[in-house]
């Protein structure tokens, strides 16, 4: 087998089994080391289709190099690297070995050439990601992962059937643009928008990042959201549908973020949040919006590690997440304050940091198609972002009252990983061209023109402003006491006051109902097929028992004249 | 002398003839030593028929030299050696393992007995698959079916003992259906032998004797084939038989059963009969899919681990029904290489049970607390087999899943409904592995004793090691069962016309 034909992946494959394996110094090696041999690779597959591979009756094609494939996949390698030097030393053996394999699939999808291939390394992904959150340890987790696990199997199951309708109704495996026009492309599109965290599933990312460990979270928010982003990227460039649903998750993730109180949650929200921004970019469809949700993508992969970080180190130290109990910690933790402070503006696109030079592509993207709506709703929605993530992120960890914690600043090689990615953030802002060079399609773009950057201080600044002046009310709820956080929610409250009315009277309704089709179906579960840990003595349910002879044989009787009969119709 | 000509021959005798010798193998463990060499030479021949068929052959035996519609006649092709290597792999597999299982269930004393009886099941479960024509079939199912009976009232369990019965009745309600469907045939043809029926039986004017032989044939196939509603002794026989026997047992002996009756339909029938594939559709695939449904439902709420398992291998039979009731080249493709690949998931979770048993005594789920500390690398080989048997990419399940799904979309109008039937029961399948591995994982240790690694013995830990990685092998390079499952297919169908 020649070395071409191996993907990338394989490296962080064998490093995972390798985690497992050995011990000590050597570990750490190979957790440093698997993610830049895999980084090296990356950069070593050529354009186009390397190899065919026959499985099944297909021919598959493991490995595909693209400008797109390999930025996502470089990005990816990155992301490794720096969360495997920030979790080392404190994450457990097992949730680095499952990250790394996680990590594998994702790798694995970038270079996909067909979509068995990428159906199987997706599949790589959900179990292990699983795993990751579980490594959380906590019941809270164990319960998460299990919701978590349910949503990725069911996404995985409605991604098989739509693949192998497309399989069977083309006769093709190639991963080429399609639209979502019949039954399997729709379930390939719902397949890939599920990993998305796309409207009306998208709980799943909220309920599961932050219930994982503090390192886990870092490696949860790269790698399955942004795989799914790439697939859209690859599949569906240009669908319409995906314009609305994105902005639906820019606002989604907005309003949640405001009303959240949990720091890691708070930045699970605003990921949902931001890959709206990719997934409205894919719907538009240009080679601008392309480039920009790819470039997006990227930065955004950095940033929100680099919180994830910051909050890590915070939970880790303090061992707290609520933002009402935190506080004043840029006394003891300067590295972690400066460095989150840096995140939270690149998630804010202030000028000077890479949010702002990929997200305003997106905008641009939406203004050059004349889509003015498209752009007001982006343009809100940054003013949002910084809102949320941009102020209330560090504010409230690192500033606000002094709550007398006094824990130490990051370990070093914690504080390495965060100065790394903070760097990459600053770099790719001031110097754009380093990263627009890999884009896809050629970039005839310049973010800093005076107009745009004026345009986007005012807006940062004013939105600064409203949160300062609203600051007061919120410093009084924080005294009340943790859980009644409700007057938080005095922007939307009334909104949601009406939307929850209506549904309250519909929930009314349908809880009787499901009151009682519930106990019926307990009733018929367990007369037909028996309760969970049933004991030997006990008699079985009606299915589950071992009927009598004659029981059969009348069965036996019945089935034969059936037989019969049959052929007689 | 070309000893690849004897091969079909030697399959059947080497087994059936050493049953007899290893009674007299008394001496500790050498029982055991000469039964896994038979068995491991068994092996052997199967994968050098594989290798021949593999090569485009089919391989025609005449016991002693008599022609085939006199003499006695053993035939193999692709669907025959597929089954072969089933067999006789998953007989190797369980023997190899076997030694610590066995001699903590069984008194040293009857183990030669148990060993010999094991041979002879072997022998009679090959004999069924090479036979070429319907009587030696009889006689061979006859005895794998007497042998397996002393196998599974062989372990120290007596409610073993009435399962048994209940086997032993339908068991026999089953032969002696085949035998009747088969006396018809004989009556109306004149021959035993299966090629010639297939020549013969076009010129039978009077249709109704075949199609009442069709019947009786096949219920009595499916009920030893544990078809849905016909099931109900594979429960309490596998749950309650020793360990080992189950994973021999689980794996292949309702399988071969399963096989004859593919084979006799579209071999037989098909040709004969008008409209049969639509009558044989008709009758099968609501079974089928009844199967897989009830009787996945039934395992979701399963709490003995056997139980669970042997519920799962119900529905996982209406699978292999389901590809083959779509009459089909991929949906036969699909069939036959499910029976391969849920040998290989289902062996490799009963082994690892057979592993669990040698800590624990009580298998209920409730009582498994804690034993991913005790005993990982049984977990884990659990873990992968289970993943197998849900079809998850990268098992060997995900391969047969992938084909019938296919399959079903082929098939017409009612392919998705299909779809969604497969894929229904494929989440019930991690719903009731779930189940398993959360009592595995995440429950506490119901005893407060304290948990150090205590895993099984190496002998059986390795064998179920090597089949947990057997199914992510077969998961990647599918390509060996895959060509013999396709030309069985294309075998079979071209018999249907």
């Amino acid at each position: 087998m020649e070395f071409e034909m191996l993907s990338p992946a394989l490296i962080l494959l064998i490093a995972s089994v390798l985690i497992g394996l050995v011990k000590g110094h050597a570990r750490t090696a190979v957790i440093l080391l698997a993610p830049l041999m895999t980084l090296w690779a990356i950069w070593q597959v050529p354009d186009g289709v390397q190899t065919t591979v026959k499985f099944l009756s297909y021919y598959i094609e493991p490995v595909e190099g693209s400008p797109l494939r390999r930025l996502f996949a470089t990005v990816f390698a990155i992301m490794v690297f720096v969360g495997g030097l920030y979790a080392f030393r404190i994450a457990k053996w097992y949730e680095l070995a499952a990250a790394f394999a996680y990590a594998a699939g994702a790798i694995g999808v970038c270079f996909a050439g067909d979509l068995i291939t990428m159906f199987l390394y997706w599949e790589l992904m959900a179990i292990f990601s699983t795993i990751v959150v579980w490594c959380g340890g906590t019941p809270a987790a164990r319960a998460a992962g299990i919701r978590y696990a349910i949503m990725h199997l069911l996404g995985g199951v409605i991604l098989k059937v739509g693949i192998e309708g497309v399989v069977v109704g083309t006769g093709s495996i190639q991963i080429q643009p399609m639209l979502a026009t019949d039954f399997a492309t729709w379930m390939i599109l719902i397949g890939i928008l599920i990993n998305a965290a796309a409207p009306f599933v998208s709980s799943w990312l909220s309920d599961a990042y932050p219930e994982s460990s503090p390192t886990g979270s870092v490696f949860l928010s790269a790698f399955t959201t942004k795989t799914a982003v790439l697939a859209l990227i690859l599949l569906f460039p240009g669908e319409s549908v995906l314009i609305g649903l994105g902005l639906f998750m820019v606002m989604y993730g907005i309003i949640y973020a405001l009303l959240e109180n949990d720091v890691r949650r708070i930045l699970a929200y605003s990921i949902v949040n931001q890959v709206g921004f990719m997934v409205v970019a894919v719907g538009i469809g240009t080679e601008m919006a392309l480039n920009g949700a790819a470039a997006h993508a990227f930065a955004h992969i950095v940033y929100k590690a680099l919180l994830f970080m910051s909050a890590g180190v915070v939970i880790y130290r303090t061992g707290k997440n609520k933002c009402i109990e935190l506080g004043g910690l840029f006394r003891t933790m300067p590295i972690t304050c400066v460095c989150g402070i840096i995140g939270a503006l690149a998630i804010s696109s202030f000028p000077l940091t890479s949010g702002f030079t990929t997200k305003s592509m997106i905008s641009q993207a939406a203004v050059d198609m004349n889509l003015m709506w498209v752009y007001m709703g982006l343009t809100a929605a940054s003013a949002g972002v910084f809102l949320h993530a941009g102020i209330k992120f560090p504010w409230f960890v690192f500033f606000q009252k002094d709550s007398g914690l006094r824990p130490k600043d990051a370990p070093w090689n914690m504080s390495v990983a965060m100065i790394i990615f903070a760097s990459i953030c600053i770099l790719l802002g001031v110097f754009p061209e380093l990263l627009y060079g890999l884009l896809p399609y050629p970039v005839n773009y310049q973010p800093y023109s005076i107009g745009k950057v004026l345009f986007y201080l005012q807006l940062l600044l004013f939105s600064g402003l409203a949160f300062f002046v609203l600051l007061p009310m919120m410093k009084r709820t924080m005294t009340i006491s943790l859980d009644t956080d409700w007057l938080w929610r005095r922007a939307a409250y009334s909104l949601l006051q009406i939307v929850e009315r209506a549904l309250g009277t519909i929930s009314a309704m349908l809880s009787i109902q499901k009151k009682r089709i519930q106990n019926l179906l307990q009733a018929m579960a367990v007369r037909y097929l028996g309760q969970p840990h049933t004991a030997d003595s006990k008699e079985r349910s009606i299915f589950a028992r071992s009927w009598t002879v004659g029981t059969t044989a009348l069965w036996i009787a019945g089935l034969l004249s059936a037989y019969v009969l049959l052929y007689y119709l | 002398m070309d000893l690849l000509a004897h091969l079909p021959a030697l399959q059947v005798i080497v087994p059936m003839l050493s049953a007899p010798l290893i009674v007299l193998l008394q001496p500790r463990g050498l029982a055991w030593a000469g039964a896994t060499a038979v068995a491991l030479l068994s092996f052997a021949i199967a994968v050098s028929l594989t290798l021949a068929v593999l090569d485009g052959q089919t391989i025609e035996y005449a016991m002693g030299g008599w022609p085939a519609p006199y003499g006695i006649a053993l035939s193999v092709d692709a669907f025959s050696a597929l089954m072969l290597l089933v067999v006789t792999g998953a007989s190797t597999a369980a023997l190899l393992a076997a030694k610590p299982s066995i001699d903590k269930q069984i008194e040293l004393g009857r183990q030669p007995l148990f060993y010999s009886a094991w041979l002879l099941v072997l022998s009679g479960l090959v004999g069924i698959v090479v036979a070429a024509d319907a009587f030696n079939i009889f006689v061979f199912m006859e005895i794998s079916s007497l042998a397996s009976y002393i196998l599974i009232a062989g372990g120290p369990d007596r409610r073993a003992l009435p399962a048994v019965f209940k086997y032993l009745i339908m068991g026999t309600i089953g032969a002696t259906f085949y035998l009747i469907g088969v006396g018809l045939i004989y009556m109306m043809t004149g021959t035993l032998n299966l090629a010639d029926m297939e020549a013969r039986i076009g010129d039978v004017v009077e249709i109704n004797p075949v199609l009442v032989a069709a019947g009786f044939i096949t219920i009595g196939l499916a009920l030893k084939a544990a078809v849905f509603p016909l099931h109900v002794w594979v429960p309490n026989a596998y749950t309650h038989a020793p360990h080992m026997v189950t994973v021999f047992l689980a794996a292949c002996a309702t399988k071969v059963s399963l096989y004859v009756l593919i084979r006799f339909d579209y071999m037989v029938f098909q040709s004969k009969l008008v409209d049969h594939d639509m009558q044989f559709a008709m009758f099968a695939m609501p079974l089928a899919i009844l199967g897989i449904l009830v009787a996945s439902a039934v395992a979701m709420f399963e709490g003995h681990l056997k139980r669970l398992l042997a519920s799962s291998s119900v529905a996982q039979i209406g699978y292999i029904l389901l590809g083959a009731s779509l009459v089909s080249v991929i949906g036969l493709s699909a069939s036959a290489t499910h029976l391969f690949n849920h040998a290989l998931a289902k062996g490799g979770l009963f082994l690892a049970v057979a592993c669990l048993a040698y800590q624990y005594k009580d298998l209920r789920l409730d009582q498994l607390g804690g034993a991913s500390t005790r005993m990982p690398w049984t977990c884990a080989a659990f873990v992968v087999c289970g993943l197998s048997l849900i079809g998850v990419p990268g098992t060997a399940g995900f391969i047969s899943k992938w084909l019938l799904i296919n399959a079903a979309l082929q098939s017409g109008p009612w392919g998705w409904g299909l779809v969604a039937i497969i894929l229904i029961s494929s989440l019930m399948a991690v719903v009731y592995i779930w189940r398993i591995v959360e009592a595995l994982y995440f429950n506490d240790p119901v005893e407060d004793d304290v948990l150090t690694s205590s895993e099984a013995p190496l002998q059986l830990l390795l064998i179920t090691g090597l089949v947990a990685i057997l199914n992510i092998y077969f998961g990647i390079f599918p390509q060996v069962p895959l060509e013999l499952a396709n030309s069985a297919a294309a075998l079979l169908m071209e018999g249907a016309k």
